[in-house]
């Protein structure tokens, strides 16, 4: 079989892919060998397919992994359980169903404010540090003028504060107590 | 390489792949990303090639693999996963291109006959490039000009088949397309890029690359 440069370029896709038939390709070698201008168009042919395949093309942005790490983390819930994973979903209900009531009951677990003068404030982010005396009612972030001793402090996070019932400081956390309340401790404090 | 049924080039004690794909289906779904990780980076090379832009590539690939996380059930698991998420990246991004009226741009090799000769433009040797050019910031952009230069039709088989590396077949399935009309595109898209590339590769730009080396690549 003799090929002419037409049919080369035809095929020379398909022959970098190994997918024309034993005959063709030993017809194309025998072209290649006497034929400059086919060879250049092969070698050329099969530089494009080796820049363009390896990975390192197209680098992904910054941060990219870890926006979609975060992204499939707001989005990605269990659509679907098991008969087990509901067994046991439903198990666990009942148990912290159970807990808050038998909490409840033995006044573990605290949810009436520590003070009956303030209200527990809307909008604290609830990872936000703050700082409470284990007897005190109020939590505080750090250097807020009130605190005046800093030896029993301890550290929480503002929604464990507020589940113990520690209520915002009128002072340090004005801005996230209601006009209600921060009138209510203004009048009892003055 | 990370493929179906082998373990995903971590320890030894890491689950598989299959067995990470069993979990996800029985409702682990934080291990999705764990499934998905090893493929990310090919997911938005897809989407980038076909979107051309970095912001647009990059949401495409997100919901590209939230919504095979929501369709895990429908995998099936004589496929290759990566193949199958690939498939689902390449139609988000297409959907979006169409949306975005791209079409209404068609360049000019969407209009050429598609089954039509294509005579390769006479060039000296473009002998073998050495892959640490692709270090270099300047040959990469001039690579994604030129493929973005390419017609849609093209471009598409182009990205599915050499740098995705799916096979003719899944290329075809995955577009929805013949087999025969993936080769002839394919045959295309080689050639173009092969003319749009040799004049510098071959010449002008490595040469100019070789001297801040020092040292010519080949």
């Amino acid at each position: 079989m003799v090929v002419n440069c037409e049919e080369v370029w035809r095929e020379i896709s398909n022959y970098l892919d190994g997918e024309v038939d034993a005959g063709r390709r030993a017809a194309m070698d025998e072209h290649f060998r006497g034929c400059k201008r086919c060879t250049s168009v092969l070698e050329g042919m099969r530089n494009v397919v080796q820049l363009y395949g390896d990975e390192r093309m197209v680098e992904a942005p910054l941060g990219f992994g870890y926006r979609l790490q975060r992204r499939l983390g707001e989005n990605a819930h269990p659509t679907r359980r098991t008969f087990f994973g509901w067994m046991v979903a439903a198990a666990a209900a009942v148990l912290v169903a159970g807990s808050f009531e038998a909490a409840r009951s033995s006044g573990f677990g605290r949810t009436q404010l520590r003070s009956e003068h303030a209200q527990p404030g809307k909008g604290v982010p609830p990872e936000m540090m703050v700082w409470v005396y284990p007897d005190g009612k109020t939590f505080h972030v750090l250097g807020c003028e009130y605190i005046l001793d800093k030896t029993h402090l301890r550290t929480v996070v503002a929604h464990e504060a507020l589940r113990e019932g520690y209520v915002p400081c009128v002072r340090c956390m004005k801005k996230y107590l209601n006009e209600q309340a921060t009138l209510r401790s203004s009048s009892f404090r003055a | 390489m990370p493929e179906s049924a082998t373990s995903l080039g971590h320890p030894a004690q890491q689950p598989s792949e299959v067995e990470l794909i069993r979990r996800v289906r029985d409702g682990e779904g934080d291990l999705f990303y764990e499934l998905i990780r090893p493929y990310e980076r090919r997911v938005y090379s897809a989407t980038f090639a076909i979107l051309r832009n970095a912001e647009d590539a990059e949401d495409a690939a997100q919901e590209a693999m939230l919504k095979a996380f929501k369709h895990i059930r429908q995998f099936r698991e004589e496929a290759r996963f990566s193949t199958w998420l690939i498939q689902i990246a390449v139609n988000e991004a297409r959907m979006r291109r169409r949306k975005d009226h791209a079409e209404l741009m068609e360049p000019i090799a969407d209009r050429q006959d598609e089954s039509g000769n294509y005579t390769p433009r006479d060039f000296a040797d473009w002998r073998e490039i050495p892959s640490e050019t692709l270090e270099r910031k300047e040959v990469r952009e001039k690579l994604a000009e030129a493929l973005a230069s390419l017609g849609d039709i093209y471009r598409d088989v182009f990205v599915l088949r050499d740098m995705q590396h799916l096979s003719i077949e899944e290329t075809a399935a995955a577009l929805g397309i013949s087999t025969a009309s993936v080769k002839t595109r394919l045959l295309r898209a080689r050639l173009m890029l092969r003319d749009l590339l040799a004049p510098g590769l071959g010449g002008p730009w490595m040469s100019r690359l070789s001297f801040e080396k020092g040292a010519k690549p080949w």
